[in-house]
């Protein structure tokens, strides 16, 4: 974790930001206010954009991200199956710095929303005039007995869910392992980040091992009663595609794991000793968010209308660490028109205007079941005033017919063109 | 807003319900936002989807209808144009069509 002092800040806050008293720094001095914005991912990134779009830069936005860039989760699979490499899907936040975003390499440890203030690991505090968090996720590493942080997120039995370093250290397992190797991936109860992509994990894995190491073996054991996403389609490829090599186990929650021999065991079916070992914990919120947490235990309830918070006004809340409207994935896609709704409602009540009534979202999910062909799912949600929630628009979406390289070429300029969305 | 944005959106007052309009002005602009993952933010692409700014108006509404009907050909564009009402269509097209 980057540590973050005060010299770094006022580096990177520039002359935009004026100092205020003992340690503390004021939001801004302009009448059009200051956002500040935690989590520079799909999320975070695109309303820190467009709310310096749609103001015409008459808000004043700080984001501020623990990572020096932004490496993405989709496309991640691809770098584990080697058909990308990390470069590939790292963008840079200076494309942000352009449109006049203030964006601060650094660490929140707490918010003090009576006060609209926040504290820096570095021990500086920010005011603003309101909060947006796009957080993402943390992991509940104790959802798997025997589990702990520093395994979870070494490079030993990594979860690979975050896409960064660990993206790498399970690309090396791969490599490392010997023909006639068992991978095994352990998928959580849903709701987890990115619904279909463990599934799409399995099928690069196995379209690589198929090339290089055809007696290995993929083990997908999935916690939830059934395929959570595009069954059909992943079965299919599965059966035909991926025949003797992929196989699929439902209903295997964890219920014991050995550490040294890689064996993770369950209440019904064997247990399973694996050469490289890939466990998805459970998730919630991530911490940050966490005195914002009422449903579940687990994630941010919010207004859809606003993407406030429901128990903390002023805090705008978005992405995979909501709590999900009906049929809504935790999406990479979706936290960016998330963004969007929240960018017009937060400039439009900095001004003292209402907020849209009637906003309107996509969601589109592409997976890779080799290195070329690709299915996809989408869906159209609109606000429903009534149930003051979003739902899927009656006849909208659907998925693929049949895997393709077609879309295989539409979902790289999708992650193309996502990724300048928010960021460049 | 831009007078240029400004003159569209009063344009657009006879085609969109009033609720809508009184509420926000930036009707066009909010749902011309749910195109920008794929075709670039205000419809400028950067590659391997196609630009919307500055088609014609009447050419990105009439796809939009067409991919409705499912007479043109498409993998993803069928099921999305379904999820958006003629109005809504109305509002993006004008919207990317103003896009320079
Ligand atoms: C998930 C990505 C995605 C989203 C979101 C999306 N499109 Fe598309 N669009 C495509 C693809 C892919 C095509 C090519 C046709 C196909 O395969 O469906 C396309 C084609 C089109 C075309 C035809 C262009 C031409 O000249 O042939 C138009 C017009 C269009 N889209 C408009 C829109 C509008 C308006 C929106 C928002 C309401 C939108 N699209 C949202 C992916 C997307």
């Amino acid at each position: 974790m980057t540590r973050f002092n005060r010299r770094d800040f006022l580096k990177a806050s520039g002359a935009g930001l004026a100092l205020a008293g003992a340690g503390g720094l004021a939001g801004c001095t302009k009448k059009g206010g200051h956002v500040v914005v935690i989590g520079g991912g799909f999320g975070g990134a695109t309303a820190a954009k467009y709310i310096r779009m749609w103001s015409q830069g008459g808000v004043d936005v700080t984001l501020i991200e623990r990572n020096p860039s932004f490496i993405s989760c989709p496309i991640s699979n691809l770098v584990i199956a080697g058909e990308k490499s990390l470069a590939d899907i790292t963008v840079s936040y200076e494309g942000l710095r352009r449109h006049g975003v203030r964006v601060m390499q650094g660490e929140v440890a707490g918010i003090d929303a009576d006060k609209r203030q926040l504290r820096l690991a570095s021990g500086d505090s920010v005011s603003y005039d309101r909060l947006l968090l796009s957080p993402g996720i943390d992991f509940l590493y104790d959802s798997v007995p025997g589990l702990t942080r520093e395994v979870s997120e070494s490079a030993n039995i990594p979860h690979a869910w975050k896409a960064g370093a660990q993206t790498v250290a399970l690309r090396r397992q791969l490599e490392a392992m010997p023909d006639g190797g068992v991978y095994a991936l352990c998928i959580p109860k849903a709701p987890y980040r990115c619904p279909p992509g463990p599934y799409e994990r399995a099928c690069v894995v196995a379209h690589y091992l198929k090339k290089n190491k055809p007696k290995s073996k993929v083990l997908i054991l999935d916690a939830n009663e059934d395929v959570v996403s595009k069954k059909g389609l992943f079965t299919k490829v599965w059966e035909t595609q991926y025949k003797g090599l992929i196989e699929y186990r439902k209903e295997h929650a964890i219920t014991g794991l050995d550490i040294a021999s890689k064996t993770v065991s369950f209440d019904f079916g064997d247990a399973v000793k694996a050469d490289v070992l890939n466990i998805v914990p459970a998730q919630s919120a991530a911490a940050i968010a966490r005195p914002f947490i009422n449903k579940n235990n687990r994630w941010v309830g919010i207004d859809w209308l606003s993407m406030e918070s429901e128990v903390a006004p002023y805090i705008h809340v978005i992405g995979d660490a909501t709590f999900a409207a009906p049929a809504m994935p935790k999406s990479g896609h979706l936290a960016n028109q998330h963004a969007k709704v929240a960018a017009a409602a937060i400039v439009n009540l900095l001004a003292g205007e209402p907020v849209n009534a009637e906003p309107l979202l996509t969601n589109t999910c592409y997976s890779f079941v080799d290195d070329k062909n690709v299915v996809h799912i989408a869906s159209v949600h609109a606000y429903d005033a009534k149930e003051k929630t979003f739902k899927i628009v009656a006849g909208s979406g659907g998925l693929s017919s049949a895997p393709n390289e077609l879309e295989g070429k539409f979902a790289h300029a999708w992650a193309r063109n996502i990724w300048a969305d928010m960021l460049a | 807003m831009t007078p240029h944005i400004r003159i569209f959106a009063l344009a657009m007052l006879g085609a969109l319900p009033a609720s809508a309009l009184a509420a926000d002005p930036n009707l066009g602009r909010n749902l011309a936002a749910t195109c920008a993952n794929c075709h670039g933010t205000n419809g400028k692409s950067v590659g391997g989807m196609e630009a919307l700014a500055g088609l014609p108006k009447d050419k990105i509404a009439s796809a939009m209808k067409a991919f409705q009907r499912g007479e043109k050909p498409a993998t993803i564009m069928h099921q999305l144009a379904k999820g958006y009402t003629d109005a809504q269509i109305d509002a993006i097209a004008g919207y990317l069509s103003a896009q320079k």
